[in-house]
């Protein structure tokens, strides 16, 4: 245990950090732009309405909602996930450091870890609770 | 206009703006957003929602480069991380409270501010001035690579900074914006911290500022695909290039460049605002 605890040098972390932030925004483009595709193909020759703001409809808003609209195959859907993604990778980055100070036994930093991923959390799911 | 149209020209005014905020250090973000307004006659509220994401998309990938290098300070980073997501949520829920001409007007000034403090060279305090003793106990003293080896630096004013991140957080949450240039000047100005440690911690906490505030934009339906999807693409595509052209281009004029851009959009988005006419 003591081999595993010292082997989370700050260059191994930082390097496994910098790795979730690259694949993260990747995927995060990938997914937005294939989204993208079905979008224009379907709706590119419509009128853009987008100077009145009438807000999202409750199906692009939530993270069950996008759900339900990518299994259906709607391509502003599949824009949404990647938006999500996207927004996950920096949260994601936090819940990594959270077990990276605790397999340093930092207990100090896991708190302030822990509370800083608990706001964003709160952020995400909070229409929910 | 159509909606292909309209997507392949915010694409295109995208790419363009993440380059330039890539290569003057401002960030995308702070020019779309007006344009999106000015230029294309997008609501506000959808404007700063697309602006948002596209500053996690930037932020995460510039800070993946800058983490491995060895520069950016994860604990400083951290701590300051309370302050900036506590201020991001309430900057957020201000958003949606606030008439959309205000958000206009504190916007203009913002942009103003922040053109001034990143076109501006500050001298970087020195002096005797003690080191904090709650950066000792959160051990937040570090150093950071130099061509002469790793060189020590100690963190001092902790909660002034701490403070000031609070701001930097409100007001990305309120306007959808980054933040960049607060974050710099509370941690290298007001915290001592070293510029290049300063200006990537910086970048790597935009992200995680940002994601507090997607959350209520997301609920609250400010973050439109067809708005952000080109955004968001755009500004990614363009910062991309622009850390890869960083060192073969004459930054000062660009930055100058930017900075009248930004004045002249930051001026137009408060007479706007003022006179309501967005």
């Amino acid at each position: 245990m003591t081999a595993r605890t010292s082997s989370w040098t700050d260059e191994r972390f930082e390097g496994v950090l910098g790795n979730v932030l690259r694949w993260g925004v990747m995927a995060s483009a990938v997914v937005v732009a294939a989204g993208a595709v079905i979008f224009l193909l379907r709706h590119g020759s419509e009128a853009p309405a987008y100077h009145v703001f009438r807000g999202e409809p409750s199906d692009l808003r939530t993270v069950s909602g996008i759900a339900a609209a990518v299994r259906s195959g709607r391509g502003r859907g599949l824009v949404q996930l990647g938006l999500l993604l996207l927004i996950a990778t920096p949260v994601s980055r936090v819940a990594l450091s959270v077990v990276v100070f605790a397999l340093k036994a930092d207990r100090r930093y896991v708190l302030i870890t822990l509370f800083v991923l608990g706001v964003l959390l709160y952020s995400l799911f909070g229409p929910y609770l | 206009m159509t909606i292909l149209l309209f997507t392949l020209l915010v694409g295109s005014v995208s790419i363009v703006a993440g380059l330039l905020g890539a290569l003057t250090g401002l960030g995308g973000g702070v020019v779309i957003v007006p344009v999106l307004m000015l230029a294309f006659g997008v609501d506000i509220r959808y404007a700063i929602g697309a602006s948002l994401v596209s500053v996690i998309a930037t932020s995460s990938g510039a800070a993946a480069a800058f983490v491995k290098e060895g520069y950016s300070n994860i604990r400083i980073g951290m701590v300051l991380e309370i302050a900036t997501t506590l201020g991001a949520l309430g900057g957020a829920a201000l958003a949606t409270h606030l008439p959309t001409r205000v958000i206009a007007v504190v916007f203009g000034v913002v942009l103003l501010v922040s053109a001034w403090l990143s076109v501006r060279r500050h001298p970087h305090p020195t002096g005797s001035r003690a080191a904090d003793p709650l950066a000792g106990w959160l051990n937040l003293d570090s150093t950071y690579p130099t061509p002469d080896g790793p060189r020590s630096y100690r963190v001092r004013s902790v909660g002034a900074g701490f403070g000031l991140m609070g701001l930097a957080g409100a007001l990305s949450g309120l306007l959808g914006i980054g933040s960049g240039a607060v974050k710099v000047l509370a941690m290298d100005q007001v915290m001592g911290i070293p510029f290049k440690v300063s200006t990537t911690t910086s970048n790597f906490m935009i992200g995680v500022t940002a994601a507090a505030s997607a959350g209520v934009y997301l609920s609250r339906g400010y973050i439109d695909p067809g708005v952000a999807m080109p955004v968001v693409l755009g500004v990614l595509a363009g910062s991309t290039i622009g850390a890869r052209l960083l060192t073969s281009l004459p930054t000062r004029w660009l930055r100058l460049l930017f900075g009248i851009v930004v004045t002249a959009l930051a001026i137009e988005m408060i007479h706007q605002g003022i006179r309501g006419t967005l």
